[in-house]
Parts: structure tokens; sequence; C-alpha cells
């Protein structure tokens, strides 16, 4: 079947709503849905819903000869497939590219971050090692099958038990879970997969996009991490062009998210655990509820009900007066502009301030920082073009994408801070600094 | 319940699944002849029955819904309220498409049935041979099904039996597409619809309803048009006190 087209009108309202920092399920621009992992009654076997994307992980292992150069290591497989119930436009047995990307990006996740001990796997140097086969089967797509597919990987492998073994000299005796209790693997450390989805040429990002926002976004940068801030693989499609910036912060976006992420996978790991010994029951019949058309259940979205009206005039009325700081701008050749001074070199500096702010106040820096980059950047973007001496018009129409103020959502603290950031957005050295004193 | 067989009108309200064969009251041949074309006349087959030897073949899940016989109408009518997600195109039915490629004097529109339906340039209000409407690939067009049976790909049109438009054509610029269940929708449609006027109290806004289950809102502000798209697709799941309180909320603010 063919998927279903994105028309103009969905397209122009969710990048308008994007530019607005609205999200359609009413989330900030870095939250994740929510996760839920549910295990099955076999050792590993886990099904992880993220939002309604649903993907299922099943571990099994296998008593092969080991690969000819590798004699001592066991053998990890991999395997991703797209069910065709997933989505309309998945068939089966078509090697899409989607498919292939999956495929790569988690074999690089959990193989070549080696967070798997092989060494552990062998039973017989050169005769007999496990090989341990991962299977994920995407059950639902509602965007974001990577990093779905990332937890329900690294949570199989968790908590997958393999049979015990014993050797005794020629002897080699594979023990049944009746006899002996099976042997967990030996897991080193837990990557786990964290998308971007940027838009408009890489001026706004989303973490953890839905489907729609998926259809409409530009480009996507996939940076897996693991609790202790290891990069394990980072990968950027579409072709958009990052600035270093932009990437570094996503690396620490990653870094809070993985971490909220780990405890929770832990968590989940540990109440399972707890429910198996305690002889409870267990198993995907008790974890997912009875989901009936008419159990009237859904969660709840988030949405901004503010009352838009007021909260318009009120923030007219408080609207400091445009400043005059920003100079006109510097015209270099046709087509390019400037305005205000570019920045120093501040990669030793920027550790250090980061680790300062907290995580909301990088809502507002992100904001600021992308009034520097669309000023930075070589396009012809009509935003570089515009004087920010302009009288701050709140409009509908899309010709003039003017974005001045923080959304409404933001508390009171920070809109202060806001508007003082404005006068200065340009020099983002000066706004270093502030933020250092205020930590001071 | 153990048989499937059952009368008809004993059934009404009840769940019935496929396969199930509704008895209908045996007319003998002079009652027939003498109730002729007037009151009484046909009974209307709907939506998830067919008819079989005995009766009525149930070949969707669902309620069976029945309205009396009255007036011009014919002689009452049966049809199961089911619930789906998945439109099949049906003859006269009013929906939203999505333009997908201009073949020539032709359009492709996707509108979620399994083969794409075909739209003349003509079909449109005030069009000729020189004055093409201006659409584009992405557009949405409200129009309604001129035919639609399982052997062709289904045909649309934007233009009523007289040639005037009546609402059809191509859906404005702005707003926001989504997709509900096909229940909905009728719930939507029905008569003096609750849902639409608590949320018109709410704000003004355009709304758009088309049978495949699509629905394209256009409010003056992108927050208020992402708070009405959250309630309609909430309304699916929320009992009328539920969605009172929600409402409440929101105008309270």
């Amino acid at each position: 079947m063919k998927a279903t087209p994105v028309s103009n009108c969905e397209r122009r309202f969710l990048l308008r709503a994007i530019e607005e920092r609205k999200r359609l399920d009413g989330r900030q621009c870095y939250d994740y849905r929510n996760v839920r992992i549910s295990f099955g009654t076999d050792y590993g076997c886990c099904i992880v819903e993220l939002g309604k994307t649903r993907v299922l992980g099943q571990v099994s292992c296998e008593l092969v000869p080991p690969k000819p150069n590798r004699p001592t290591e066991g053998i990890l497989f991999f395997n991703v497939e797209l069910s065709p119930m997933a989505a309309p436009g998945f068939e089966p047995g078509r090697q899409s590219d989607l498919l292939v990307k999956l495929n790569r990006l988690i074999e690089r996740c959990l193989r070549n971050s080696k967070c798997v001990d092989t060494e552990s796997l062998c039973v017989v140097a050169g005769e007999k090692v496990w090989q341990i086969r991962l299977d994920l089967h995407v059950l639902n797509h509602d965007g974001n099958i990577i990093d779905a597919a990332s937890i329900a990987g690294i949570v199989a492998l968790c908590h997958f038990r393999r049979p015990d073994v014993s050797v005794q000299g020629e002897e080699v005796t594979v023990y049944t879970p009746e006899e002996r209790d099976p042997v967990p693997l030996s897991i080193h450390h837990m990557p786990i997969c964290v998308s971007f989805a940027f838009f408009q040429q890489g001026t706004y990002l989303l973490v953890d996009p839905s489907e729609r926002e998926e259809c409409v976004m530009d480009g996507v940068l996939v940076i897996a991490m693991n609790k202790h801030r290891e990069i394990c693989t980072i990968q950027s499609s579409g072709g958009i062009m990052l600035v270093k910036d932009q990437v570094l912060r996503c690396s620490k976006i990653t870094a809070v998210k993985v971490a909220e992420m780990t405890e929770l996978i832990q968590k989940a790991l540990e109440n399972d655990q707890k429910v198996r010994k305690e002889g409870g029951k267990f198993g995907f019949a008790e974890s997912i509820p009875n989901q009936k058309i008419t159990a009237f259940k859904m969660g709840s979205a988030a949405v901004d009900t503010n009352n838009v009206e007021e909260q318009a005039e009120e923030i007219i009325a408080k609207a400091d007066p445009p400043s005059e700081v920003f100079a006109k701008p510097i015209l270099h050749t046709p087509g390019t502009a400037q305005i205000g001074e570019g920045i120093e070199n501040s990669w030793g500096d920027l550790e250090e301030s980061e680790r300062e702010e907290a995580a909301e106040e990088e809502g507002e820096s992100e904001a600021t920082a992308f009034e520097c980059q669309t000023v930075e950047t070589e396009e012809t973007s009509t935003m570089s073009e515009t004087k920010k001496d302009e009288p701050i018009v709140l409009s509908d129409s899309e010709e003039e994408e003017v974005v001045i103020l923080e959304p409404q959502e933001l508390p009171k603290k920070t809109r202060t801070q806001t508007n003082s950031k404005q006068e200065n957005t340009s020099k983002k050295a000066f706004n270093k600094r502030r933020k250092k004193k205020r930590a001071a | 319940m153990a048989a499937g067989r059952a009368e008809a009108e004993a059934c009404v309200g009840q769940v019935v699944l496929p396969g199930d064969v509704l008895l209908l009251p045996a007319r003998t041949d002079e009652e027939r002849l003498r109730l002729g074309a007037g009151a009484g006349g046909r009974l209307l087959c709907g939506p998830g029955l067919r008819r079989c030897a005995a009766g009525l073949l149930v070949t969707k899940c669902g309620l069976l819904r029945h309205r009396q016989a009255g007036g011009a109408a014919a002689g009452g009518a049966y049809w199961v309220d089911s619930q789906q997600k998945r439109y099949v195109p049906v003859k006269g039915d009013y929906v939203i498409g999505i333009v997908t490629a201009k073949a020539g004097d032709v359009f492709k529109l996707d509108v979620g049935g399994s083969e794409q339906a075909s739209l003349s340039y003509l079909a449109f209000e005030g069009t000729t041979k020189r004055n093409r409407p201006n659409v584009q690939v992405g557009d949405l067009i409200y129009g309604r099904f001129l035919v639609a049976n399982k052997d062709m790909e289904p045909e649309m049109v934007c233009i009523d039996g007289n040639g005037r438009s009546s609402g059809m054509g191509i859906i404005g610029q702005d707003g926001f597409l989504f997709k509900v269940s096909l229940g909905l929708i009728r719930k939507l449609l029905a008569p003096k619809c609750e849902i639409i006027q608590e949320l018109s109290q709410l704000y003004p806004f355009e709304l758009v309803l088309g049978m495949n289950g699509r629905i394209w809102i256009k409010a003056k502000t992108v927050q208020q048009t992402l708070i009405i798209v959250n309630i309609l697709e909430a309304c699916e799941y929320m009992t009328a006190e539920q969605r009172k309180q929600a409402l409440a909320k929101l105008s309270g603010n």
C-alpha cells in the first residue's frame, strides 16, 4: 500500500507550529513521549512503547562454531523488521532505505560499541560459541522508530538469560533451565539512541519527532550514548548542514535524556526481576492492559490552554520597545548579510558555562542561539535581512516569519531574562558572561 | 446466541456478529400487492447487512439499528453501527482528498481507500477548458463520489447535480488536517451534534468533515487550532461529562 501523502496544509501548519514552539501533542521541544517497557514470560522478550510507537524485541541463543578469524568470541546477530502492520507504507519483503538505515544504526549502536562482552560467550575455543540473535519487530510506527528500537534492543539483551554451561575437560554440559538457573549476558554498558529532528534548514530542533513531524522534517541527527556520557554512534541524515554548536548542544541533551532513560530501564528490569522471584504473575498478559475500544482511555495531552487573547495584549503591553543595538546589516555580497558581529571561538568556555545552566534555561539559550545562527548562515534567508528594530507585529501571515517573543508557557522569571537577552542576541559571548555572573 | 438466527426486531440495539442471520417477518403475496409503492414498501438494507434467502445476513460486527417506516421513505431501514478506521469509498459520500498527481485532464486524489480517486478538472464550478482550476499537488479537495464500486477506481466531482459547487471545491491553504475513526465522523455529522455546538462556543473555527475519517480545522491561531484538534481526537474516548468538564476548564481559563 502507498503511504498517505502529506498535504501542503499540514506541512505549513506543522512548520508554523514548530516556529511557535508548539507541538501537536503539547510537548516541549526536548520532551520525550511516555516510555512503557513490558516484559514477556520468556527471558529476553520485551515490548517498548514510546507514545504510540511500539517495538518488540526478542533475544535467542544457539551454540554454533565460531567465526574462523575470531575463535574465542561469540557471535552477535541483529535483525530489524518493519512489520506491515506498523504503517501502510511498509511492505513485506521490500528492502526500503529506512530498513537498511535502521539495521545499520542498530548494528553500530550495539555491536561496535561492544556493549555485550563477546569473550564471555565462548564455550570451547575454536569449536563452540554462543550466537546471540536479537530480533526487533516494529509493531506500530508513530514516529521515532530508531529510539524505540534501540531501547527495545538493549532492554531485551539485559533481560535475556542463556543456559548455563560447564566444561570438564572434553565434556561440555549445557544445563536446562530446570537443572540450573540460566545466566544473564555480560553487558558492559547500555547505549541508547536519541533522535533530533531539524526543521527550516537547522533552525528548529525537536527531540523524539512524532510521525507527522517526521514527514516534514529536513533531516535527523541520531546520537547513541550511554550513561557514562560516551558517544557510541552519531549519524546525521537528510543532508542538513549542522553547526558545531548545534551538534554539541544535541550531545548534551542526549546525555540528560539517556540518563533518565537508563534509570527507567533499570527500574523496569528490577521490577520484573522482583515479580519473578516472588512468584507473582508476569508476562504480557499482565502488563498490557485490556485495551477495548470502549475503554475510554487516552493519554492526556498537555496542550497549553492559557487564554490566548488576554495574554497577547498583556505581552504587547509588557514588551520592551525594540532596542537600537542592532546596527544596520552589513552587506558582504548581494544575498549575504550579517547583523552584529561574530563570536570568538569559545570551545574551551563552552563546557564550563553550559554545565552551570539548568535544563530549563537551555530552552532560552537555544532560542537566542537560533537567532544567532540564522544571522550567521550564508543562506539568503529573509530572517537575516529583517531589521530587528521594526515594530513587533503579531500576525498570522506566513510571509514575514516574525518570531519575537518566547512562548507564553515559560514562567515569569525567565520571561524577564528573555527580554533583556533579546537586546543582545548577537553577542553570544556577552550572554555567556551574563550567565556566569548569575550563577556566581 | 448459539444458533445465530433471530428475529430482526428482537436484535435491534444489540450486538450482532458477522454470520448472524436476521429473520424478517414473512410477508404474504397479498400483502405485498396491497401495499405496493406506498408506505411499508421496500425495506432498506443498510451498511453491514446483506439480503439472503431467510432475511438479512450480517457482515459487520456492531449494534443493530432500525428506523421505522416514515412518510415517503421506504418501509423502514436496518443497518449495523460499526466502528472502523479504514474507509471504503461509497457513492455519494462527501470526502476530503489530497491531490497526489496531475495527469493530463484529471487529478489523482488520495482518499484513504485502496485506489486513488480521479477528479476531472472540469468538475469544478465555473471551470472551462480555458479556465482551469488552480490546484497543486498536495492541496486538499472536498468533493463527493460520483462512481464508487469495487471494480473500478472511484471518481469524484466537486459539483452537484445542478452544476453548483454547494460548498465543495479546494479547501483553503491554512488550517490543519487530521484523521479520526469513521464512527466519530458520523457522530459529528448528526444533526444538532452536541460536540460541535459546545466547541463553537469556545472559539470561532472553520470545520470540514470528510466521510473518509479526515477532518480539516482552521481557527485563528495555531494554539486554538491545536486545542480543537486535541479535543476532537479525544472525543472518541471521552464520555459526555468528561468532555463538558474539559471544555468548561478551557472556557474558564
